[in-house]
């Protein structure tokens, strides 16, 4: 494994920029290929593949034992959250049509109804549980490495709050989504909803639109979505940028450009839209 | 000036420790924070009572062996600062310092603000260096080494090994110390042979020892006496997980 | 006693590859019965213990740091001095050889020196292959500076923390070898005495400086790196810790002590700020690169240093040494400015400073250049004084910071006692009477990487039939219980004065009468007057606490009590060479411009005190110098 020059991928070489070569997602395949290939002069397949997983996990020292391996599933599950949180605001900014929810109710039939969407849902609740349970793992551990506090702790000057309170904020999101779900995941998928139907198209749509309306016009309900973005806000500005670190994506050029992502995007942006949308159908209510 | 002090004493790693207040009246603001302490220590031993026990020895800011945790901060106040390069002169006439040692389980107290550090060097141990035995090195500019590459070692090795990233962590983690010296011999030739070798077993001994895990707050960079970069941490992060990919 | 220095026959470039192939050898199957001591972990121990682990010795290790990484060479700034010649500017071995010798104002041992010079260049190497990170220029070659008292650049360095990064790869060494079990580690212990059975060195007795216990340690042989003892100053450039009380034991078990007044003050410190001050901070000597040393023209001139005009300036080193000007060595530009203060020219609240300016670097190269050099350094000065020496310039004055003398050894580095050997600074070697720049690092790694692994052969070959002897052996006990009475003696005093009051008194005598000049009157009278410290220390000190666990006073209380000891001893030293040389300069013995008057006619040799008993005159022996390859001409930097 020795790339001095990786001309596969000049740009990322320059990116990530080690002595012996870089750390591009062309390396990496090709190191993964490369020790399959060796073990069976076939070609690699999805086996090898597993089994190697299995190998990084397994072994007393494994990656996956270690803390960085541990950090290395915080980072993936967060940024693979990070990503469908995307997804998910973009498909509910439908909300705001103005059709009576016609978009919005075609878009959950086909969030429900399309085999591929379904697998990688249920990816994403392996990994939210996966989150959550590595990160309930981690702290308890942290909690170890130092048993007694300082009496005086002053770390206002070396790091943010939010990086600081990630498992409590994250607790809040996680009783967010408990909440969140029952209301509408579990009302989609197992509820009695009232069905409706569009001109010229044979599906009956159950009617989410009325749901999300009508859970929206109680105040209390609003506010705690309104409060729960804000947790998602702290969480996000700090996970986002902390996702890549954690892998080893830390460079004195492009960092800064994460960290912008990560507190516009995700730190103000994402959260302010999903925001928007209780605040929206409440003051309509009113 | 006058300055009230909060020490925590403990008389060793056995029996339960307690804050005890002590006021100084003559404190100059030309002097350094630990002859501070020795004048306290010199004031306590003809009162006939116990000196507070700390660590220090050059006094210069590089051996790494003085370790305050003062008024909540790693050294003190001022960054990129060692406990012996404080100078009373930041702090204000009448002011109430506390002082404890480094609090971390991978740190046992000694006594006094005394605390073991040897679990870094078991980490060192377990592969810190570059294998290379006297007498079988080659000529010394037989390999060229750019001289960004040189500098971004250089300012790894800066490390000075005085706890300061793991006492401010609040998760008490090492991952700024072990990277340092990983990031040192990872950015050098030399240190290409046993590149993944060295950082499973140094993250393998820093885990058993007992540190946090790295939640990048990113204190220790601030706190770092020495000021040793996150980009460090990010490096040891990708070199580890290319290592176990590979081998 | 005869003084036999074993320096080998022949052509002095020829005497250590000849040697070398001739001494004999343990094979390995012996080598993993045979055990060593090394105590101290600085740039000579670190080195030998780890080399000596390497061949498969043994390695039983000791510091009293709490761990070997923190060793006092780690505060080393400059750099490391190598006859590379990658400067391409004439540099060679023997010139090496000959700067080292002149340097050290002819009072060194040639044999010594150009071994030295020889090894001096697979030092670096040995460091780059480490993963040592020195300066590099551009195209990835490294980089050198010039240091004082030479006229080529053969110093390597890594920014103003050489011996940092020397230390940590010595110390990576090290840790190699602990990792595999070839050394045995023991931080925080503290060499409290040598034990010697049937007139060879087997053990040392160490003081567990956590739980307080007193423990035997058996080795074939023992190889002392305990450093320098500028501490006897109170203060020093040396770390709090740095002591006498290793070489003092050895010295009192029969190992002579060569040149103990020889003692090195360096130029570029910052000046003292008060009697609260613990200890002295220097300023890298490469400082005086860039920098110009002045004082004002005016005595007593109190006007800021900015708001005095060139023409008033007295840049009196470019005065008196137009050829080397401010890159003099040391002791010459220690003394100068020494002259100036006393003289009424000093600055600052204190007077005793004078300045050192790169105003005229930064007009010159421009800020960013300075800072790239010097950067480290102008922020510890800045962290120090709370002054900005971009804008002010610094205030300097000369501190203890370096000890040539230390014990005899012979050319195998073993002192008087067999099996007994001293490397780095706590040996007399290298430096003569003044150490040159950059050569403190050097020799520490020379003696520990290159030089004792293959001389302590030359010993422990005899032994392989020895088996480990016991630790329950008289000898042990006799010198444990030695140990155990003194600690028990210093605790149950109980007086009224900590350990520093007694420090402080001595540091200021010695300074006084035997620091930068000394004359017989005031010699004589500081030896009176160390005897009264000595007797007030053990009749009013107080040591608290117990002695059963960390104790830090106690730690203080032992080493003052060996410094109050050798204090008189350097008096006796100083007392004896009438002459002046390097770092001893008797007011007696000096040109009529001020420089020291060598005598080489009378005192061309190396003076090694044995010690007789307490409160007895220590006597005198000499090894004579005998200079086939260098010509003795008065020291000349003008």
């Amino acid at each position: 494994m020795n790339y001095w020059y990786c001309l596969k991928c000049l740009y990322f070489r320059s990116v990530f920029y080690e002595p012996d070569g870089c750390l591009c997602v062309y390396n990496l395949v090709m190191i993964l290929l490369q020790r399959d290939l060796q073990r069976t002069p076939s070609v690699a397949t999805f086996a090898h593949l597993t089994n190697s997983l299995k190998h990084m996990s397994t072994v007393s020292t494994g990656l996956f034992r270690s803390s960085l391996g541990r950090k290395y599933l915080m980072a993936l599950s967060g940024l693979f959250l990070c990503t469908f949180l995307i997804v998910h605001l973009i498909g509910n900014l439908q909300l705001f049509a103005g059709d009576g929810g016609q978009a919005f109710n075609v878009y959950s039939y086909f969030m429900t109804h399309n085999p591929l969407i379904k697998i990688v849902a249920y990816v994403n609740y392996a990994f939210i549980l996966l989150h959550v349970f590595d990160g309930l793992y981690l702290t308890m551990q942290n909690r170890k490495a130092r048993p007694q506090g300082y009496a005086k702790v002053d770390q206002s000057k070396s790091s943010t709050w939010s990086s600081r309170n990630m498992g409590i904020l994250g607790t809040l999101i996680l009783v967010f989504l408990i909440v969140h779900m029952r209301t509408f995941w579990f009302e989609m998928k197992f509820g009695n909803m009232p069905v409706i139907s569009y001109d010229g198209d044979p599906i009956q749509y159950k009617d989410m639109y009325v749901v999300v309306v009508e859970a929206f016009e109680q105040a209390w309900y609003s506010a705690l979505y309104v409060i729960s973005m804000f947790a998602l806000a702290f969480h996000l500005y700090h996970g986002f940028q902390s996702g890549f670190q954690s892998i080893g994506l830390n460079h004195h050029r492009y960092t800064p450009t994460i960290k912008s992502v990560g507190t516009f995007l995700f730190g103000i942006l994402i959260p302010a839209l999903f925001a928007a949308m209780p605040i929206f159908f409440y003051i309509k209510s009113l | 000036m006058k300055i009230t002090l909060k020490v925590w004493r403990q008389q060793n790693g056995k029996t339960p420790g307690e804050f005890k207040t002590y006021q100084l009246n003559d404190v100059s603001e030309d002097m350094s924070f630990l002859e501070m302490f020795d004048i306290l220590n010199d004031d306590l031993v003809r009162k006939q009572d116990e000196p507070v026990a700390f660590d220090h020895d050059c006094r210069e800011g590089i051996c790494g062996m003085c370790s305050m945790y003062i008024n909540g901060r790693a050294h003190g106040p001022m960054t990129g600062t060692t406990t012996c390069q404080l100078h009373m002169r930041h702090f204000k006439d009448g002011d109430t310092i506390v002082v404890e040692p480094w609090r971390a389980t991978a740190f046992p107290i000694i006594k006094d603000l005394m605390v073991d550090r040897s679990a870094f060097d078991r980490v060192i141990q377990a592969g810190g260096f570059v294998s290379v035995n006297t007498g079988n090195a080659v000529d010394a500019n037989s390999v060229p080494i750019p001289k960004q590459d040189a500098d971004k070692a250089f300012d790894a090795a800066a490390c000075i090994g005085c706890g300061a990233c793991v006492a401010t962590c609040k998760n008490a983690s090492a991952m700024l110390f072990v990277s340092a010296k990983v990031s040192q011999l990872a950015l050098l030739p030399q240190g290409q042979p046993e590149r993944h070798i060295r950082v499973k077993k140094m993250v393998e001994i820093m885990d058993a020892e007992g540190f946090g895990n790295c939640t990048n707050t990113g204190a220790c960079e601030v706190e770092c006496p020495k000021e040793i970069s996150l980009e460090n941490i990010a490096r040891m992060n990708r070199d580890y997980l290319v290592a176990n990919i590979a081998d | 006693m005869k003084l036999d220095a074993k320096i080998p026959e022949g052509a002095i470039a020829d005497k250590w590859t000849k040697y070398k192939a001739t001494i004999p050898l343990v094979n390995p199957a012996n080598k993993r019965h045979i055990e060593v001591i090394v105590v101290g972990t600085g740039l000579a121990g670190a080195a030998a213990a780890a080399t000596l682990g390497e061949m498969g010795y043994k390695v039983k290790a000791f510091c009293f740091q709490d761990s070997p990484r923190r060793a006092h060479s780690i505060a080393a700034q400059g750099g490391i001095n190598a006859a590379k010649n990658y400067s391409n500017d004439g540099d060679s071995v023997h010139r090496l050889f000959y700067d080292t010798i002149k340097g050290g104002d002819y009072r060194s041992r040639e044999a010594n020196v150009h071994r030295l010079a020889e090894v001096s260049t697979a030092i670096i190497d040995q460091c780059v292959a480490q993963g040592v990170p020195f300066a590099r220029e551009y195209g990835g070659l490294l980089d050198n500076r010039s240091f004082g008292g030479v006229q080529v650049s053969r110093t390597f360095y890594a920014r103003g923390q050489t011996g940092q990064q020397l230390l940590l790869g010595a110390y990576s060494a090290l840790s190699r070898q602990i990792g595999r079990k070839q050394v045995d580690m023991f931080s925080r212990h503290e060499m409290l005495d040598v034990v010697i059975i049937d007139g060879k060195a087997r053990g040392i007795i160490a003081r567990n400086l956590v739980t307080g216990e007193i423990e035997r340690h058996f080795g074939h042989a023992v190889v002392l790196a305990t450093g320098g003892y500028g501490n006897v100053f109170f203060l020093s450039t040396n770390a709090m810790g740095s002591n006498v009380t290793s070489i003092w034991k050895a010295h009192k078990k029969g190992a002579l002590f060569g040149n103990p007044c020889f003692t090195q003050i360096h130029p570029t410190c910052i000046p003292v700020s008060g009697d609260h001050q613990s200890k002295l901070t220097l300023m890298s000597e490469s400082l005086r690169n860039d920098g110009r040393i002045w004082v004002p023209k005016k005595q007593n001139d109190t006007r800021k240093a900015v708001d005095i005009p060139e023409e008033e300036r007295d840049y009196y080193l470019e005065r008196r040494y137009p050829a080397f000007g401010n890159l003099v060595p040391r002791d010459i530009a220690s003394r100068a400015a020494k002259e100036r203060c006393d003289a009424g020219y000093g600055v600052g609240t204190s007077k005793m400073a004078v300045y050192l300016d790169f105003s005229d670097s930064i007009n010159r190269l421009g800020k960013k250049v300075i800072e790239a050099r010097y950067g480290n350094l102008f922020e510890i000065y800045e962290k120090i004084t709370g002054e900005d020496p971009y804008t002010m310039p610094m205030r300097i004055y000369p501190a203890v910071h370096y000890t040539m003398g230390g014990l005899w050894v012979d050319y195998n580095l073993m002192t008087t006692i067999p099996g007994l050997y001293a490397t780095g600074e706590c040996n007399f070697s290298d430096h003569g009477a003044n150490r040159l720049g950059a050569s403190a690092l050097m020799q520490g790694l020379a003696d520990g990487y290159f030089v004792l692994p293959i001389t302590i052969g030359e010993f422990l070959s005899k032994d392989i039939q020895t088996k480990a002897i016991p630790t329950d052996h008289p000898e042990f006990e006799k010198a444990e219980r030695e140990v155990k009475e003194k600690i028990s003696r210093m605790m149950s005093i109980n007086g009224t004065q900590p350990v520093d009051h007694f420090h402080k008194q001595l540091g200021k005598v010695i300074w006084e009468y035997c620091g930068m000049s000394r004359s017989a009157e005031g010699l004589q009278k500081a030896k009176k007057m160390v005897q009264e410290i000595r007797a007030d220390f053990w009749k009013n000190v107080r040591v608290p606490g117990k002695a059963d666990g960390m104790n830090p006073e106690l730690e203080k209380a032992l080493r003052v009590a060996d410094f109050i000891e050798l204090g008189e001893l350097m008096i006796d030293d100083a007392y004896s060479r009438n002459e002046s040389c390097g770092g001893h300069f008797r007011e007696e013995y000096q040109t009529e411009d001020g420089e020291a008057l060598r005598d080489d006619n009378n005192y061309a040799y190396v003076s090694a005190w044995e010690y007789k008993g307490e409160n007895e005159q220590s006597v005198l022996h000499k090894e004579e110098l005998i200079f086939e390859n260098v010509k003795l001409v008065q020291r000349s930097y003008k």
